[in-house]
């Protein structure tokens, strides 16, 4: 069998004594994309958290390509492959676009065709324009685009997108589902929370759905194309066509 | 509302002492060789308040740690400069403050990774540690040293004063101006213009994003913590020379690079830059013109700014 990708297996994290996620296991294949869905508060953030090492997990393991990366500070877990785009953007505003990329830069190219800083400005040709402007003076879809080049300048092995689509005009939502489908289709894998699980569905292979820190659903795309009642009752709302 | 009441007196009160020091600077501009002296003494003890404050602001910034050894490590600093000025005949002042600045780095550097890193997250903590390695270290130079001021000898170079328009600029004083100059330009650069820098931007943009995109923060602390230690140390040698190494140097500086860090804003090193020359003036033109009002002088403006402006002048942070 071929090693996972990330393997998370039980799971339980806490912020101070509010225990949040009780025994969260799944994993992910090589070069494919995860879905992560789940209500407002359900622990998607926080499973991100753990898994970056920023929330450090109380039990559990997570596993990077079968090395254990569950205990390790948040810029060794980043050096070992896992690169994180978080909820809210997060980019340095007082950086430039340029500042911001390179200080994630980071020297292991194992892939054909390592990220760089002429590579990201390929991607997303804005960038390239803005490049000595103020992170924090960007707009929301450009923070977007600079917190997903920022994640990819330190070649990770593992993609953490969390909610990419959130708080976004629905063109720039497309073109952040576009960038997805090519990093997916350059073989990036990727575990994507969405709240928009319409974008989330159309690139992601496998789907797991969290419930009040405890996994409801883990299977595939398929399978919850062929069992809608799975989105209307884990997440509430109904994404129609 | 009483805050708005406060704000008004306090205003009031700035307006009145300004005037007094402004008027008393311009009657003292009749004798033109004493407005000359002062006016440079100001620039010099600015030159090395930046140079202190600098370090302590940059700390501050990353680090969220407000480091009172700061002036210890001046007094340190001045002390090993005048040491191995003392011990090695010959050596000169640039040598010894090259020394020693980086013996007190070395020894900031233990201090950030031996001590404070244990109680990282314990911030009360921290700073009652650098409180108390700051009483520490005060002993450790009154039991090495003694008691009695040590002189810390002018370059021969620098001993006499300019000459120009028929008046006496002192020459040491301006060297330390030009100096506290370029060491500005210096750190400008290395903050602005490198990536270094823009890591440790970056860790005070957002702390925990920086170390999710792989920055060793923790390297970069220690890194910081030496480069203010070290600068530190090489400005108590510099201010050797105006000052000389006493017992108590450290509860001098302290308080003036303090008022200078919340006057221009924590973190930021054009404010750092720009309140301690005012403050060098201040102080200096207060204890010469109104020595009763030294002490009013020199905390008002930092009492105005924390009332009006907590983020200091140029900073973005609520001291
Ligand atoms: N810093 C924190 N301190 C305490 N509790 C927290 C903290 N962050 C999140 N929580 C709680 O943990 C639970 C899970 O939150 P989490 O942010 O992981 O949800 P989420 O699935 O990402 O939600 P959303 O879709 O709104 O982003 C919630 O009940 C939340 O209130
Ligand atoms: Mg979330």
């Amino acid at each position: 069998m071929a090693t996972d990708a990330l393997t998370i297996s039980g799971l339980h994290a806490y912020y101070g004594d509010s225990h949040v996620l009780y025994g969260v296991d799944f994993a992910l294949k090589p070069s494919r994309v995860l879905a992560l869905l789940g209500r407002n508060g359900a622990g998607k953030t926080t499973c991100i958290s753990s898994i970056m090492g920023l929330l450090p997990p109380r039990k559990g393991e997570i596993k990077l390509f079968g090395k254990t990366v569950s205990g390790l500070p948040p810029e060794t877990i980043s050096r070992m492959g896992i690169g994180l785009v978080p909820q809210g953007r997060r980019i340095f505003p007082t950086l430039s676009v340029r500042e911001n990329l390179i200080v994630a830069a980071q020297r292991q190219s194992e892939g054909e065709k390592p990220w760089n800083l002429d590579r990201i400005y390929d991607l997303f040709p804005r960038m390239s324009e803005r490049r000595n402007q103020l992170a924090g003076s960007l707009s929301g879809g450009e923070q977007q685009m600079l917190a997903i080049g920022r994640a990819l300048m330190s070649n990770p092995k593992v993609l953490l997108l969390d909610e990419p689509s959130e708080g976004l005009a629905p063109l720039i939502v497309q073109e952040v589902g576009r960038t997805v489908q090519r990093l997916k289709d350059e073989g990036q894998a990727i575990i994507l929370v969405e709240q928009n699980s319409q974008l989330a569905l159309e690139v992601a292979d496998q789907v797991v759905i969290l419930n009040t820190g405890e996994v409801a659903f883990d299977g595939t795309v398929e399978d919850v194309r062929a069992n809608p009642d799975l989105i209307t009752q884990n997440l509430g709302v109904f994404h129609g066509h | 509302m009483q805050s708005s009441q406060t704000r008004t007196v306090l205003a009031l009160l700035a307006v009145v002492l300004v005037g007094a020091l402004g008027f008393s600077y311009i009657a003292s501009i009749r004798s033109a060789q004493f407005a000359i002296v002062q006016t440079l003494n100001s620039l010099a003890l600015g030159g090395l308040l930046f140079l202190l404050a600098a370090g302590f602001s940059l700390i501050f910034g990353l680090m969220r740690l407000a480091n009172l050894t700061h002036g210890a490590l001046f007094m340190l600093g001045a002390y090993i400069g005048a040491n191995i000025m003392r011990s090695y005949e010959g050596v000169s002042l640039w040598v010894a403050m090259l020394g020693s600045g980086i013996l007190v780095a070395l020894m900031g550097g233990v201090l950030e990774r031996f001590v404070l890193r244990k109680l990282s997250s314990n911030s009360l903590g921290q700073v009652l540690v650098t409180l108390g390695m700051s009483f520490i270290i005060a002993d450790a130079c009154l039991i090495i040293w003694g008691g009695d001021p040590i002189p810390v000898p002018t370059p021969p170079d620098l001993r006499a004063p300019i000459r120009l328009f028929g008046y006496a600029f002192p020459t040491y004083r301006l060297a330390v101006v030009v100096l506290a100059i370029v060491a500005a330009v210096a750190l400008y650069l290395l903050l602005e213009r490198t990536r270094l820098g823009a890591m440790i931007r970056a860790g005070v943009d957002d702390m925990a994003m920086a170390r999710a995109v792989g920055i060793p923060v923790s390297k970069l602390f220690t890194a910081v913590f030496m480069l203010g230690a070290g600068i530190a140390g090489a400005a108590g040698v510099l201010g050797g020379p105006i000052m000389s190494a006493y017992p108590g140097l450290d509860a001098d500086m302290l308080p003036l690079a303090l008022i200078v860090v919340i006057l221009g804003g924590v973190g930021s090193l054009f404010g750092a830059f720009v309140g301690s020359f005012i403050i060098g003036f201040v102080y200096t033109f207060g204890t010469a013109l109104l020595p009763d009002l030294a002490y009013v002088i020199l905390f008002l403006p930092m009492i105005l700014v924390i009332a009006f402006r907590p983020q200091g002048l140029f900073g973005r942070i609520a001291a």
